[in-house]
């Protein structure tokens, strides 16, 4: 069962979620959460862990070989990134504008853009309380997400059977790293804030997850704190509401020092069991 | 006329709560520009009506022909994205797995393949209740804000501020370290940074000043939920004295924030609260800053 | 002499613009000649990603030896440009052409 967990913006709570969930899950179930959101990830900061292992990770880029180069200047004119230039007798390539197409090393009439795999960020495995814990960070500077995601995805499907519940935090967003994050999910759950730019946000997530074909339901973090705009937009639209996390300051404190909240607020716990009992639902046939 | 740019590197900092309240100090003073494409928000606390608005294109997709189409599979054996799937007897594009890198079209022996520009949203110029004009953006899903568009709606804002002979841009920057975020400081005369006392924030704060710090743009810091964490607060503190970032205000944690927004309207806008008074006083140091 | 700048326009009078991957032209002022020549950059500014090395090269060609601009290269077009020998000097987005011209000779405008 692989269930992402995502919002149309950053700062509503995917990783308060995904990290209380892991934790909560995992007394009674085997569970990997996997932080895919490359570029910050931040759920370890909440996790107390013991590493396992650490990978790099490369993707392939093209590599100038001056001595067979003759400057026709090929790669550049099929570069549609604008990764390969011509400066001069030197031909320069820009890692972290190359999409990886191959177009360039391919059409080079003389083989002089070889291929070669270049760091792109550090996949790390982790013993977490009753959880295994998968993260993969960009390296400063690489800006690209996709590759990334998508090597840490095929990790945790090589490294963990279908009986294990696969928790994905989310990047933050509608564009191409969500998409690749929750393509393959089994069913998406989104964490939105009542409010107006919570219900707006969330309008676009649910737009991604119906063009994805996704099974999904939503749980709003804050409950209290706005209004109902949300309530009344997801029973408008016959989207089901898991749990609704209670606003409190105790709980914002208990965020900003890393600290998991169920523990400390029961409430939540209690919430926390719902979009259990949802998982668990969708696990024996999607009829709950 | 000045480009003031509000940039947090973190999602819910409070950036756009505490760009539309700027928005609204300094009302017909400026021209605003919602950067912030991926989570446009600022049009629900500005309220704009559009005047005019353009359909906008960035990058090209695959798209074959399938009445010239042989059904080699050159194409599909050439695209790294597996973006060219052989179905129901023919080789077609899945839009979003194709990256536009354009190789399969390179390579197609009967030129079946061609290159489209891909519509990927619209933008808008409108009249806000500010009197303010406000330029924005809507993208379609799956569709990714670019260098491009960000210098698209800045260069609407511009345009517009100088026509009518505006003071201001302010710009609500795009979040993260990438492109979108490169363009719209570009040409910034000062950048606003807002964080929050939490580890997160930190951490990003310090990962967007880098960038801040490259293209030697003069910057100030607004903190958000300064209360909420003195210890993480005080990291702040130290970073912004370090680094000759001037300390704008601190403000409080106050749910009065999302009461404001639940009624459309910004902080400075309700009933004296202690934010109000702390972004007046903090839309005054920027000008000051900024020598009007 | 030959000096670059990134500009709105291609005379003494035109703004500085502060950009540079994204500017609208780079004008090019050759002292001992007197004379201007131009490149209308708004085709490579218009790109979506990667304007920056692609402006970078068109300086490359153009090849002066001081350009002028406004905020400095980004990472990319930086790291392109570390491969001449020009000399790059900031500050100037604010300006007139003429005054970063003057700037420039006066030694007011700090190198990146």
């Amino acid at each position: 069962m692989k269930v992402a967990i995502a919002s149309g913006k950053g700062g509503t709570g995917k990783t308060t979620l995904s990290t209380n969930l892991a934790s909560y899950l995992a007394q009674d179930h085997a569970i990997v959460l996997t932080d895919l959101d490359v570029e910050e990830p931040n759920s370890g900061l909440f996790i107390e862990k013991t590493l396992k292992y650490e990978q790099k990770r490369s993707r392939m880029v093209p590599v100038w070989e001056s001595s067979t180069c003759t400057l026709c200047g090929r790669c550049q004119q099929v570069c549609n990134f604008h990764a390969v230039i011509k400066l001069g007798r030197e031909i320069m390539v820009f890692p972290e504008l190359c999409h990886g197409c191959y177009a360039c090393s391919e059409l080079c009439p003389h083989n002089a853009l070889p291929m070669q795999p270049t760091p792109m960020g550090t996949l790390t495995a982790s013993a977490a309380g009753g959880f295994d814990f998968i993260e993969s960070r960009l390296d400063v500077g690489q800006e690209q997400a996709v590759p990334l995601i998508a090597q840490t995805l095929a990790h945790v499907d090589e490294h963990y059977g279908d009986e294990v519940i696969k928790l994905y935090d989310c990047p933050p967003g509608t564009s191409c790293p969500v998409i690749e994050s929750i393509k393959d999910a089994d069913i998406v759950i989104l964490i939105t804030e009542p409010t107006p730019f919570g219900l707006h946000d969330l309008s676009l997530a649910v737009e991604t997850a119906r063009k994805l074909g996704k099974e999904f339901a939503v749980v709003i973090n804050r409950h209290g704190i706005g209004d109902d705009g949300v309530a009344e937009y997801c029973s408008r639209e016959g989207i089901k509401v898991l749990a609704k996390i209670p606003n409190s300051r105790k709980a914002a404190e208990l965020y900003s020092n890393g600290e998991l909240m169920y523990p400390h607020i029961p409430e939540i716990a209690q919430q926390l069991e719902q979009v259990s009992q949802y998982i668990m639902g969708q696990m024996n046939g999607g009829e709950a | 006329m000045k480009e003031i740019v509000v940039i947090s590197g973190k999602g819910g900092t409070g950036k756009t709560s505490i760009t539309a309240s700027l928005a609204y100090l300094g009302a017909d003073s400026m021209v605003i520009a919602d950067c912030d494409v991926d989570a446009a928000d600022m049009h629900l606390l500005m309220r704009p009506e559009a005047v005019s608005s353009e359909g906008f294109t960035s990058g090209v997709l695959a798209v074959i022909d399938q009445s010239r189409c042989i059904g080699c599979g050159r194409c599909a054996q050439a695209c790294r994205y597996d973006a060219i799937p052989y179905r129901d007897g023919q080789y077609t594009v899945t839009p979003l797995d194709c990256e536009g890198c354009g190789y399969c079209a390179r390579i197609c022996p009967v030129g079946a393949i061609s290159m489209v520009d891909q519509l990927v949203g619209e933008w808008y110029l409108s009249t806000t209740r500010t009197g303010a004009s406000m330029v924005h953006a809507r993208l379609g899903i799956g569709a990714e804000n670019s260098g491009k568009l960000v210098a698209k709606v800045k260069n609407e804002a511009k345009q517009a501020a100088q026509e009518q002979g505006k003071q201001y841009v302010l710009v609500d920057g795009s979040p993260g370290i990438g492109c979108p975020v490169v363009s719209s400081l570009s040409g910034a005369d000062f950048v606003v940074l807002v964080t929050e006392p939490t580890v997160s924030g930190l951490h990003d704060l310090q990962r967007v000043y880098q960038l801040v710090k490259r293209f030697q743009i003069p910057a100030g810091c607004i903190i958000n939920k300064a209360d909420l964490n003195g210890e993480v607060a005080a990291q702040i503190h130290d970073f912004l004295k370090n680094e000759q970032i001037v300390h704008i205000a601190d403000l409080p944690y106050d749910e009065a924030f999302t009461r404001a927004m639940l009624e459309g309207k910004t902080i400075v806008e309700v009933s004296d609260n202690p934010i109000g008074e702390a972004l007046s006083d903090s839309w005054l140091q920027i000008q000051t800053i900024l020598g009007e | 002499m030959n000096i670059a700048f990134t500009t709105k326009g291609t005379d003494w009078k035109d703004a500085m613009d502060p950009r540079f991957g994204r500017a609208d032209y780079i004008l090019v002022y050759n002292e001992t000649e007197d004379t201007f020549s131009s490149f209308d950059n708004r085709a490579i500014s218009g790109t979506a990603h990667g304007a920056g090395p692609q402006t970078a090269q068109q300086l490359f060609e153009m090849n002066p030896d001081v350009l002028i601009t406004g905020n400095g290269p980004g990472g990319n077009a930086a790291a392109a440009l570390q491969r001449s020998q020009m000399k790059i000097f900031i500050g100037a987005g604010s300006m007139t052409v003429r005054e970063a011209y003057e700037a420039y000779k006066a030694g007011k405008l700090n190198q990146a």
